[in-house]
């Protein structure tokens, strides 16, 4: 059984992998068999974890107070009906107000205060700390003046800003060079899955090439089809 | 350059590129060469905020990924469990995305925290699985941790396990651990739970949340981070088990090689192919 999972974990890679070469049916079926197992998967998993315990194990312990999740949950459903699509406005007016209420506050004490208080730094002292910290502060500003609009960029203000956008690229850089790292590490990880078990992967490689040979040209003279 | 070359080079399939660059990755992997792997402050300062704790400090994991997450998150998940079995610490599991209570329980097995490490489980660490809920259940572990899971990953009420007796509340725990993949991860436990309950707190994240996420290293929120591959690979010297964040780490390089090479040759291309039509 684990060897049959084997080879189709590694013939489901492969086929995602062949997009590379062009759009074409063995993708087209992989990806519509991962979107279909996903979906299922969240169902089964959002009512084993989530609806059971919290909802259905908690009606028939007797706790009636679960009734009220359960309306509102029912209530989001009357989106499909035009006469009664107003009654949706409240579940979604309790999530908004809900998760307004948590991340006002969150994001006022984790990000906004703290992180303040981390840019207002002593650039006169500390030597090459002291360097650091005034490109830091002197970064943020001119970023900061950056996307300030009140007011034409011409003289000291165009010279700030233009200093600014400098900084945001290299923050852009970094960001990009990190994304690039993470995507690479996906990579990284399907071709360490595929290389260990060579021998399999090989026998795949070969079977999906010559099926993707035959059906390539078997589509050529088609039009319209982009590679 | 003669013409019908540049043209040529100009409109190269890229398909070459693809070729070139799954090369690039598969043989530093069949032919793997040792790079030396630099330490940086951040994952230094991680592992040795862990290393600093006493013996018996009860530590909370947040395991926050799925399986597109695990080559980067992985490594440093196994390498965290075998820092903290080696501590003899011991810790309380818990997760705020379904797909990762199983990769939890796969790392447990290849740790071998209970095998090779003899942790009792209910003892020495306890996995409460996933809740629904993102910031609500972090405001709610705040409350009361017992309250928020009243049963652990096999159903075991925690009235029943001896080390849900010691710990009920942020401030029960020496250190908040979180491994993320996104969202709900280090940013909102950050913004909810540190900021609030004052609770130390380091953790790993993918390359991609690395920038966001290094100015809470800096302002001191954070006491370490693990960003991506590269911060799992520093992660696991430090520990002294090179695993497959540093085995990557020699295509990682290569990869990223080819692709300054890449945009270089895209850029010589355009501006002489700007020239050639100029």
């Amino acid at each position: 059984m684990e060897t049959f999972a084997t080879w189709v974990s590694f013939a489901l890679t492969l086929c995602i992998l062949s997009f590379l070469y062009r759009d074409n049916p063995l993708y087209k079926f992989a990806e519509h068999l991962f979107v279909g197992i996903s979906a299922g998967y969240y169902i089964a998993l959002a009512y084993q974890e989530t609806l059971r315990p919290n909802l259905v194990d908690e009606l028939a312990r007797g706790n009636l107070w679960r009734l009220i999740p359960l309306v509102l949950s029912l209530l989001m459903f009357t989106r499909f009906s035009k006469g009664l699509a107003w009654l949706s406005r409240w579940p979604l007016a309790f999530i908004v107000g809900m998760y307004a209420g948590i991340n006002v506050g969150a994001y006022g004490r984790g990000d906004l205060i703290i992180q303040l208080e981390a840019t207002m730094l002593d650039f006169l002292h500390g030597g090459w700390g002291g360097v650091s910290n005034f490109l830091l502060v002197a970064g943020l500003a001119a970023s900061l003046i950056y996307f300030y609009f009140s007011k034409e960029h011409t003289g000291p203000l165009r010279v700030v800003s233009r200093v600014g956008i400098g900084f945001l690229m290299i923050s852009f850089g970094a960001s990009f060079g990190y994304t690039v790292m993470s995507r690479i590490s996906l990579a990284i990880g399907r071709a360490r899955f595929l290389l260990a078990d060579g021998t399999i992967a090989a026998i795949l490689v070969a079977i999906i090439t010559v099926i993707l040979v035959v059906w390539s040209r078997r589509t050529r003279s088609r039009p319209g089809e982009s590679t | 350059m003669p013409g019908a070359l540049l043209r040529k080079l100009e409109f190269v399939d890229r398909r070459w590129l693809f070729l070139m660059m799954a090369c690039a990755i598969v043989i530093p992997l069949i032919f793997p060469v040792p790079l030396p792997i630099a330490v940086t402050d951040m994952v230094q300062d991680l592992y040795d905020s862990i290393e600093d704790l006493p013996e018996g400090s009860v530590v909370l994991v947040s395991v926050d990924y799925d399986p597109t997450g695990k080559p980067e998150l992985e490594p440093f998940h196994v390498a965290l469990f075998h820092q903290i079995a080696r501590k003899k610490l011991r810790m309380v599991i818990v997760s705020l995305w379904s797909p990762a209570p199983p990769l939890t329980e796969q790392v447990i097995a290849e740790v071998g925290l209970e095998t090779t490490y003899g942790m009792e489980r209910g003892v020495d660490f306890v996995h409460l699985g996933f809740k629904e809920g993102r910031q609500i259940v972090m405001e709610s572990m705040g409350r009361s941790l017992r309250q928020t899971f009243p049963v652990d990953r096999d159903r075991t009420p925690v009235s029943e396990i001896p080390l849900m007796q010691e710990v009920d509340k942020y401030d029960d725990f020496a250190m908040l651990i979180n491994i993320s993949a996104g969202s709900p991860g280090v940013k909102e436990y950050v913004q909810v739970v540190q900021s609030q309950y004052g609770i130390k707190m380091t953790g790993a994240c993918t390359a991609v949340s690395g920038p966001d996420y290094v100015p809470y290293y800096d302002s001191g929120q954070m006491l370490g981070l693990a960003a991506g591959m590269k911060g799992a690979a520093e992660y696991e010297v430090l520990v002294g088990l090179p695993g497959s964040a540093t085995a990557g780490m020699v295509a990682q390089s290569t990869t990223h090689l080819l692709l300054v090479a890449f945009i270089v040759f895209g850029n010589v291309m355009f501006f002489l192919a700007r020239k050639r039509r100029s």
